[in-house]
C-alpha cells in the first residue's frame, strides 16, 4: 500500500509538485497500477542470470568533429528562456558569504 | 469521382505521373479537407502554409523524371508532433514545449524532404506520446472520423485522425507500446512499428529509449511499405539505428505460416472482434497460408513489465526538461523552486503520474522487485517468441480487444492501460509489427474499424508487407 507520504517523497525527487487534492487521487491510483504490476512477482526467474548479447555492439563513432562549429548555436541560444549574448544565465548558486 | 486527397499514394503518385491532376491540386485537396474538417476533429495542432518552392520543385521533378522520381514526391503527409521539423514548434502536445521551436530537422524529416514529401502540418498526439486516447494532450483530444464521439486511439491519435479523414495521405507516428498500431486499427488504417533501430530517431521527443520507433500510418499496405522505405536506414546520429541487412533475412515462400497465440485470446476480447480475426485467418487460410498453434507462455506479463519499463525510461528522459536551457521555464526564489515551477506548471497529470512511477521502481529499496525483474522477463519474453518463430514466419493478434472506445470511458490509469495488451510485445522484443483492417463492428448503430496485428523476427518487414496485404486485398 502506498501513502500520502511515500508519493509526496517520491515527487519531490523527481522535482514535481503533488497539490494536496492530486495527492489522494495519486495514491489510490497508484496503487491499482502497483497491484496490476505486482503480477510479475508470480514469475521465478533470476534477475542476475545472462542477458544475452545484442546483435548490435560497438557503435561508437570515431572521434571527429560530427558537424561545422558554431552551425546550431544560434538556434540553441534563441531557445534560452534568459541569456547574456551567448551565454545561459542561470540564478546563482554559490555564493560568497 | 474520388478526390485526389482521398486517394491512397500509390494511386496519387500514378495520377501525378500521368498529368491527371498537378501537385498543387493535390496540396489544395488536402488542405482544404483540413480546413474544413480539423476545426471538429482537431487532428492537427497546426496546418502549414503552402511551401511553394517545395511544391514547384516537386511537381518539376514528376514532370523530369517520372517514375524515376520518388514515390513520396510531392505527396502531402501529416507529422506527429514528437517529431521535429527544423523552425517549427515541436510540442509533443505539452504545455512544457508549446513554444518551442526544433532547432534541426529529424533524420526522417531529411529523409522525407529529400524524396519530395509535402508536411500539411503537425498532429495532436497523448501529451510526451503517453496514452492511448490523444485525452491527456494539453490541447484538447482529438476526434475520431468514423465517429466523433470516440477517441481515435493514440498516441498518434492526430495522424491515424488526419489521415482517416484524408486530410493527408500518410503520416508519421511513434511506437513506444502500440501507438502507430492501436490509432491505426481505431480508425481503418494501415500502421507499421518497425524493427526496433530500422528507423532513426534523431530529432524524436524520446519517451522509452529502449522501446521508441517511428513508422508510417497510411491508407494501403502498399503505402505503409513507401513511407517504410523513403525514412529507415542506419545513421551515425542514431547508435541504436542499425544497417540494413544486418539482421540475416529468412528464407520465405509464397504462403507464410501464421502462428496464433489462442492461450491469450480466450478470454478479454469483445465476441465481434474474435469474429472478425478469425474470419481474416479464415481468408489467409483459404489463400494458401497455414495457420499453426503457438504458446507464448510468458506475454501474459507483457503488459506489467511495459508498465515497469516505460515510466522507468521516460521518468529519466524527462529529468532533461528542468526550465533551465528551452521549454515552460518559471523562476522561484532558489534554482530547486525553478525545477518545480517549470516541471509542476510543464507536465500535465499522465506525464507526472508516469514520472512518479518510474521514480518509485528505479528506487533502491524496489528497482530489484520491479526493474530487474521486468527486465529479466522482458528476456525471457524475447527468447519466448524467438522459438515461436522456429515453427511460424508470422504471428497473428487482434491489435485492440474492442473497438475505439468513447470520451472518458477509460478514466483509471489500469483500464487505459488494458488498450496495449496485444501490441506492447513488439515494442519490448525489438520486433516488428503492422496492424491492418480486418473489417468493422458495429456499436451504437455505426460501424468502426477494428485491425488484425501481425508480428516477425528482427528484419521481417517484408514478411508483414506480404501478410498484410493478403489480408487487404
Amino acid at each position: 500500500m502506498a501513502t500520502k507520504e511515500d508519493v509526496q517523497k517520491l515527487a519531490s525527487l523527481a522535482r514535481i509538485r503533488v497539490v494536496e487534492e492530486e495527492l489522494q487521487k495519486f495514491t489510490e491510483e497508484f496503487d491499482s497500477i502497483l497491484a496490476y504490476v505486482g503480477k510479475l512477482e508470480e514469475l521465478a526467474i533470476d534477475t542476475k542470470g545472462a542477458q544475452g548479447l545484442p546483435a548490435l555492439r560497438n557503435v561508437f563513432r570515431e572521434d571527429g568533429e560530427p558537424h561545422e562549429s558554431g552551425a546550431y548555436t544560434g538556434k540553441l541560444v534563441e531557445a534560452f528562456p534568459g541569456k547574456e549574448g551567448n551565454l545561459l544565465s542561470v540564478k546563482q548558486i554559490i555564493t560568497h558569504d | 469521382m474520388t478526390k485526389p486527397n482521398e486517394l491512397s499514394i500509390t494511386e496519387a503518385a500514378r495520377a501525378l505521373r500521368a498529368g491527371e491532376f498537378s501537385v498543387r491540386e493535390l496540396w489544395d485537396a488536402c488542405a482544404l479537407a483540413a480546413r474544413e474538417r480539423n476545426p471538429e476533429l482537431n487532428a492537427y495542432l497546426e496546418l502549414f502554409e503552402a511551401d511553394e518552392e517545395a511544391i514547384a520543385s516537386a511537381q518539376k521533378r514528376i514532370d523530369e523524371e517520372g517514375d524515376g522520381a520518388p514515390m513520396l514526391c510531392g505527396i502531402p503527409l501529416a507529422i506527429k508532433d514528437n517529431i521535429m521539423i527544423e523552425g517549427r514548434v515541436a510540442s509533443a502536445a505539452s504545455k512544457m514545449l508549446e513554444n518551442h521551436r526544433a532547432a534541426y530537422d529529424a533524420t526522417v524529416i531529411k529523409k522525407l524532404k529529400e524524396a519530395g514529401a509535402l508536411f500539411v502540418g503537425r498532429t495532436n498526439l497523448d501529451e510526451f506520446a503517453m496514452g492511448s486516447s490523444t485525452e491527456s494532450s494539453a490541447f484538447g483530444p482529438s476526434r475520431n472520423p468514423y465517429d466523433t464521439s470516440r477517441v481515435p486511439g493514440g498516441s498518434s491519435g492526430g495522424s491515424a485522425s488526419a489521415v482517416a479523414a484524408h486530410m493527408a495521405l500518410g503520416a508519421l507516428g511513434t511506437d513506444t507500446g502500440g501507438s502507430i498500431r492501436q490509432p491505426a486499427a481505431h480508425t481503418g488504417l494501415v500502421g507499421l512499428k518497425p524493427t526496433y533501430g530500422a528507423v532513426s530517431r534523431s530529432g524524436l521527443i524520446a519517451l522509452g529509449s529502449s522501446l521508441d520507433q517511428a513508422g508510417p500510418l497510411a491508407k494501403t499496405v502498399a503505402d505503409a511499405k513507401a513511407i517504410f522505405d523513403a525514412i529507415r536506414g542506419a545513421d551515425p546520429l542514431d547508435a541504436t539505428s542499425v544497417p540494413n541487412g544486418l539482421y540475416a533475412p529468412r528464407a520465405l515462400s509464397q504462403t507464410l505460416r501464421i502462428g496464433v497465440p489462442r492461450h491469450l485470446l480466450e478470454s478479454g476480447i469483445d465476441e465481434d472482434v474474435k469474429a472478425s480475426f478469425e474470419a481474416a485467418l479464415a481468408v489467409l487460410q483459404k489463400a494458401g497460408h497455414q495457420i499453426v498453434d503457438v504458446s507464448l507462455p510468458t506475454s501474459s506479463y507483457a503488459l506489467p513489465v511495459y508498465y515497469v519499463i516505460m515510466p522507468a525510461e521516460a521518468s529519466t528522459n524527462l529529468a532533461r526538461y528542468d526550465g533551465i536551457r528551452y521549454g515552460l521555464a518559471k523562476r522561484g526564489e532558489t534554482l530547486l523552486s525553478d525545477y518545480i515551477e517549470s516541471r509542476s506548471k510543464g507536465f500535465g497529470p499522465e506525464t507526472r503520474r508516469r514520472i512518479l512511477l518510474g521514480t518509485f521502481v528505479l528506487s533502491s529499496g524496489y528497482i530489484d522487485a520491479y526493474y530487474r525483474k521486468a527486465h529479466a522477463a522482458r528476456t525471457l519474453l524475447t527468447s519466448e517468441y524467438g522459438a515461436a518463430f522456429e515453427a511460424c514466419d508470422v504471428i497473428a493478434f487482434p491489435t485492440t480487444p474492442s473497438p475505439a472506445f468513447k470520451f472518458g470511458e477509460k478514466s483509471d490509469p489500469v483500464s487505459m492501460y488494458l488498450e496495449d495488451i496485444f501490441t506492447v510485445t513488439a515494442n519490448l522484443t525489438g520486433m516488428p509489427a503492422i496492424s491492418v483492417p480486418m473489417g468493422t463492428v458495429e456499436r451504437d448503430g455505426k460501424a468502426l474499424p477494428v485491425g488484425i496485428q501481425f508480428t516477425a523476427p528482427k528484419g521481417g518487414e517484408d514478411s508483414l508487407f506480404t501478410i498484410g496485404a493478403a489480408v487487404t486485398t
